[in-house]
């Protein structure tokens, strides 16, 4: 708006101005910096500091590179020359890679494996623990055990368990019930259900001690009104334990699946996705897409794969939470 | 082509000293001062692969202190590194490679045609012997707007390595390696079925390195992956010669069981596995050994080395390739210049100057590291001969061993690695050579035929 306007004879027979008037958008300032002097007397200044350093954290570490991800997909770059603006090629490469659908495939058997196998042995181990009355803590730390090696370390040992070899351990150990050498991780057939083994065994231990805390919290009162009914072990795990954990339950359930859908360091360390991309997995075609070619320069396609893998994930808890949200509230 | 005396060398190298100082004088960077007024210029160097023994470490690092003591302007770092195509691009773009590191032949023009590497155009022609290069191995290192983005330190050849031990265990004749791969079979099969040990082994990992190998024998049958160069080259995997190749693994696998139980060796497995006595034979590089050594200690009397069979076809040869030298791109000039000298120090002068060459193998020996492993020309065979000539008395590899390579290499003919988007192609064709050592039902010439539209693919997107 320019000053002229202001000058207007209509709008001074409206409402006559005074001279010292200030411009509207000097006027419209005045409440905000009367609610800026508001909030500093009442300690904003000093929020705001505490506040600072994870702000400036957040948006090094977390913003920043969300922000860089979605504008990197939708551009073609090396990381070293100035990135070009594609449009949606990458989402389309990515589309188009044969690559995509078998990822996609492996990473739902995953999935699927530890949601079937892998979810009910934490729930199990913890149950058993609960039950035991000497050396408790000795078992929950037994079972947290895992958790505590270096992944890496984890994997490495694995791959001893897993030789192929009939002097693999693993190997061995069938060699005593009069079993053949098995491929393990170097066959198409058994590679993934092996990295969901060692996966479980490496991860179930914090799900344990969430289940065991948990666990105590059930009021005993029920257990005893159950067993006043007549229940036995498997009717009270049923019907006071379940029923009870069923919130801590949905929660585990699609942290596990939000975990699974980006495996990677199993499949990475383990078989680089082989045996023939038997075990290649979305988080894993994103290295690829990024850092699997020595020249690199498929950044691009990496952050579009990425974007498509989060907003699926997103989609999914939505759908999931709006799905069991009575169950959980009841 | 042959080098002139080593006087004439000493003052053509002096000059190139003094166009490199005066370069370093007038460049700007990150220039430090020393204690005693000397410009200090920073530089990390790639050095020894991860886990090589104490050793081989300190033997570095004596040529560290030569080249500093040489150099009172250039201080030097030393950074473990291996180049492995499935984190060399991470460390790239990460900025954490060192300021001199190795890429092979297949990388070089590609990542310099990128502005992935720095342009070492002038002080690596001020080099005396940068006129002396075999063309077609310097050419390795200029791109196509004819700057030089690398330098070539080393060449080899693919080659058969063989355990010695194994093959008398097994009742052949360790001076008698197979020359035909029936024969190979054969052996593989023999050396299995006395030994329980992998007859044959094969690189079969998701790295790069299976597709590496696949093409070497299909090369060493008469075939080719490619045809044509660039992005209008055309992917030929599934020629007959290449289904031939999987079809003899499969036959080696699945038929005779001769290749062992574990089918994911990548390039420091096999060799560790090699020198742990459990591989009766695989193809690498000629140059293998020296790893074998540093890093794994291996017993040197079951090394045995002899050239990849080749069938009689006019189109058969040897896969070559090489390692080129380069100088990260966020360098500053001064670090360039730096780096060009410790390239020429570290890797040139032992091949082009007796004294250095005799310091080096001094230097080596002393440590008890190899000295004499066979490699494959970077300039002529004259001047090979003559640098080898040169530490003739300190070559401690077993080279009576290595003799069915070493007189036989120079009659093969030696083809270099398929030119476009070579490593993306090797990774194209990793999963056909899994599918063929884990898979008893896999078809190859099925398997290449869906392989080949995938390697066409990363040849047209020139990654």
């Amino acid at each position: 708006m320019s000053t002229a306007n202001l000058t207007k004879p209509k709008v001074r027979q409206r409402e006559p101005a005074p001279a010292t008037r200030a411009s509207p958008v000097a006027a419209r300032s005045a409440p905000f910096r009367r609610a800026l002097l508001t909030w500093a007397r009442r300690g904003g200044i000093s929020r705001l500091l505490f506040l600072l350093p994870m702000l400036v954290v957040f948006a090094a570490f977390s913003w920043y590179p969300i922000v860089r991800l979605v504008l990197m997909s939708f551009q073609h770059t090396n990381l070293v020359q100035a990135p070009t603006w594609v449009g949606l090629q990458n989402f389309s490469e990515v589309l188009h890679d044969p690559l995509f659908p078998i990822a996609v495939r492996n990473t739902a058997e995953f999935a699927g494996l530890a949601l079937i196998f892998g979810y009910p042995v934490p729930l199990v181990v913890a149950v058993l623990i609960s039950e035991v009355r000497k050396r408790r803590r000795l078992y929950s730390a037994l079972a947290y055990l895992p958790v505590v090696i270096p992944p890496v370390v984890a994997v490495l040992l694995w791959k001893f368990f897993y030789d192929a070899g009939p002097t693999g351990v693993f190997n061995t150990m069938l060699h005593w019930v009069g079993i053949g050498p098995q491929p393990w991780i170097q066959s198409e057939q058994a590679a993934m259900p092996s990295l969901v083994l060692e996966s479980t065994w490496a991860n179930a231990g914090g799900t344990v001690i969430i289940y065991l805390a948990a666990l105590l919290g059930v009021n005993s009162e029920l257990y005893e009104a159950a067993s006043a009914d007549g229940a036995g072990l498997w009717k009270k795990i049923w019907h006071v334990t379940l029923p009870q954990m069923r919130t801590i339950l949905l929660v585990t359930m699609i942290l596990q699946i939000i975990g699974t859908a980006q495996v990677f360091l199993e499949p990475y360390l383990f078989t680089s996705g082989g045996p023939d991309n038997a075990t290649m997995t979305v988080l894993l075609l994103i290295y690829n897409y990024a850092f699997g070619n020595s020249l690199g320069g498929s950044y691009g396609e990496a952050a579009a794969l990425s974007l498509m893998l989060v907003a699926f994930l997103a989609v999914f808890s939505l759908i999931y939470l709006r799905a069991t949200r009575s169950w959980s509230r009841s | 082509m042959t080098f002139k005396t080593r006087a004439s060398t000493s003052t053509r190298m002096g000059g190139a000293l003094i166009a490199g100082a005066s370069l370093v004088a007038v460049a700007a960077g990150s220039i430090s001062t020393a204690a005693a007024g000397v410009p200090v210029v920073k530089i990390s160097v790639a050095s020894l692969i991860p886990g090589s023994t104490a050793a081989a470490t300190a033997a570095f690092n004596s040529q560290v202190k030569q080249f500093e003591n040489a150099n009172p302007g250039i201080e030097v770092t030393s950074v473990q590194y291996q180049w492995l195509g499935s984190t060399f691009a991470a460390k790239l773009a990460a900025g954490t490679l060192p300021t001199v590191f190795t890429v092979p032949f297949t990388d070089g023009r590609s990542l310099g045609e990128n502005g992935q590497l720095a342009d070492l155009t002038v002080y690596a022609k001020a080099l005396p012997y940068f006129n002396k290069f075999n063309p077609a191995v310097i050419a390795e290192g200029i791109d196509a707007k004819g700057q030089v983005i690398a330098i070539p330190t080393a060449s080899y050849a693919q080659a058969l390595t063989y355990n010695r031990h194994l093959f008398s265990e097994a009742g052949l004749n360790p001076d008698d390696p197979p020359t035909t791969w029936a024969q190979l079979e054969a052996d593989a099969k023999q050396i299995s079925d006395k030994t329980g040990m992998a007859g044959y082994a094969e690189m079969g990992a998701n790295d790069n390195t299976a597709g590496w190998i696949l093409t070497t024998l299909d090369y060493a049958l008469g075939g080719r992956m490619e045809s044509g160069i660039g992005a209008s080259a055309k992917a030929t995997f599934d020629n007959p010669e290449a289904v031939q190749a999987l079809d003899m693994l499969k036959k080696m696998r699945w038929t005779d069981d001769s290749m062992g139980s574990d089918f994911d060796w990548g390039w420091s497995d096999i060799n560790q596995a090699f020198a742990a006595g459990q591989v009766g034979m695989f193809i690498s590089g000629s140059d293998v050994y020296t790893n074998m050594v540093q890093s794994y200690n291996i017993n040197p009397s079951i090394y045995g080395l002899a050239p990849i069979p080749l069938v009689n076809a006019p189109t058969a040869g040897v896969l070559g390739g090489g390692t080129l030298a380069a100088v990260s791109v966020k360098s500053t000039p001064a670090q360039v210049a730096a780096a060009v000298k410790w390239i020429d120090f570290y890797y040139m002068q032992p091949l082009v100057n007796e004294q250095q060459a005799v310091r080096n193998a001094k230097t080596l020996a002393a440590n008890k590291q190899p000295i004499g492993t066979p490699e494959v020309p970077i300039f002529n065979q004259a001047q090979q001969n003559l640098s080898n000539s040169w530490i003739k008395p300190y070559i401690n590899v077993p080279l009576n061993q290595m003799a069915p390579f070493t007189t036989a290499i120079f009659k093969d003919k030696i083809i270099p690695e398929p030119e476009a988007a070579t490593q993306a192609v090797y990774g194209d064709l990793d999963s056909v050579v899994e599918a063929v050592l884990t898979n008893p039902n896999a078809n190859p010439s099925a398997l290449l035929a869906a392989a080949n539209p995938v390697g066409q693919k990363s040849i047209e997107s020139g990654s």
